[in-house]
């Protein structure tokens, strides 16, 4: 047990700097504990592409809305012009509020896969019942 | 005492009963709310920040305060109706009786996904999808489209074979038995069946399913499950950390409940089948 204590001490320890990660500890989290997801993070492409006749704008880093609850580095992810919201998981994957219980490995990837689900429709704005 | 039953079980009236309680919180709007306070959870739940209902060890004691909550405003329109569960380990067709148009419906058209079939088919008027993150206002389904299988016996019971609750870093990328059911890691039991049933579930405002209630109440029941198989485990973290609520944090958005009194089911209800003290529980 002594031992699972250790590493669960350990693992708290890396999950804060994970945390922390996407701020000024960005390099010292990257090169310790993941360096894949945190770069991931760090080179996130400017993407403007039409893809199954939506448009979809990815903007690295411009994240920060609707009441800051989100890393300062998360993207921000447009389909029509609509901000999609999407969300980083700990092992640098990624999610959005449309498909919320199945990873993606990029933005891009993800704003596909709402832009697929849609199946035309718009995005309603966060937070409102449209 | 109310008693939670195997979907698959229920007579014909008591499915008459249970959808009936649907529709009914559906027309005061009480049923939307339910909707708003999950999808406000989920999208404020982060790996890297406060985390309550989702990728967190409350988790599981979140979603049980939140069926209980349910629970109890079906049972003020209808007090004979308890949550049922779906057990998708062994109803895991689209041809399973839960699909059937005197209970849930089926599942969505090819074009656009729309339900057309059952109580919740928007064309009933009756069921609008209100809370919602696209212009589509009527439920859709794409029954084993996202995934082509749900979990079977064998990948939940090796979940439930996992000795420790949850461990740090107490999110998505724990290892433990929490993790584990809830998806983020390894066989993916819990988040697979929200993408196997496709539309709302596969989103943050998957309550406007009516099948998210007996989906979680089977969850809640594997976590009872796991309970008997370790009577020596416990919910975990204890105190001290940090953006996650431990044994006796109090949980959002009640403020005045918290894991600790979460952890015995019993208090609030029992199963169909009751893996301990059956003859102490069972009615």
């Amino acid at each position: 047990m002594n031992k699972i204590t250790r590493r669960q001490a350990l693992g708290t320890s890396a999950g804060a700097l994970t945390a922390l990660g996407l701020t000024a500890a960005a390099a010292t989290a990257a090169a310790r504990t993941e360096p894949a997801s945190a770069a991931a993070v760090g080179t996130a492409r400017t993407i403007d592409e039409v893809y199954q006749g939506r448009r979809i704008q990815i903007a690295p880093g411009a994240g920060g809305h609707h009441g800051g609850h989100h890393s300062p580095g998360t993207p921000s992810v447009r389909i029509d012009g609509r901000e999609l919201h999407v969300m980083r998981n700990a092992d640098g994957s990624w999610i959005s509020v449309i498909n919320h219980y199945e990873t993606y490995a990029d933005p891009t990837s993800l704003a596909r896969a709402a832009v697929r689900d849609l199946q035309g429709a718009a995005l309603v704005p966060f937070g409102g019942a449209a | 005492m109310t008693v939670r039953k195997n979907q698959a079980a229920l007579t014909p009236e008591e499915r008459r009963a249970f959808t009936a309680a649907l529709l009914e919180l559906k027309r005061t709007g009480s049923y939307d709310r339910f909707v708003t306070t999950h999808n406000g959870f989920i999208m404020a739940d982060t790996d890297s920040g406060d985390r309550v209902g989702h990728r967190s060890p409350s988790f599981l004691p979140w979603h049980r305060r939140f069926l209980l909550e349910f629970e109890a405003a079906l049972q003020k329109v209808d007090a004979s109706v308890a949550l049922p569960y779906w057990d998708w380990t062994t109803d895991r067709t689209t041809r399973a009786s839960l699909w059937a148009p005197d209970f849930l419906g089926g599942t969505g058209r090819a074009r656009d996904g729309q339900v057309l079939d059952g109580p919740f088919a928007y064309a009933t008027g009756k069921w609008d999808i209100a809370v919602r993150v696209d212009g589509r206002a009527y439920l859709r389904r794409a029954l084993g489209a996202g995934v082509a299988q749900l979990p079977t016996k064998a990948e939940v019971d090796a979940v439930l074979a996992m000795p420790v609750y949850d461990m740090a870093p107490w999110n998505s990328s724990s290892n433990g038995f929490r993790n584990h059911l809830e998806g983020w890691r390894g066989a993916n039991l819990h988040n697979r069946v929200h993408v196997w049933v496709g539309g709302q579930m596969g989103t943050g405002v998957s309550p406007n399913d009516p099948v998210f209630w007996m989906h979680h109440a089977f969850v809640d029941k594997l976590w009872a499950d796991w309970q008997t198989r370790h009577p020596q485990s416990t919910y975990l973290p204890g105190a001290g950390t940090p953006n996650v609520v431990d044994l006796h944090d109090t949980m959002r958005p009640w403020n005045d409940v918290t894991p600790a009194d979460m952890l015995d089911h019993r208090k609030f209800y029992t199963f169909d089948t009751e893996p301990t003290a059956a003859s102490a529980s069972q009615r």
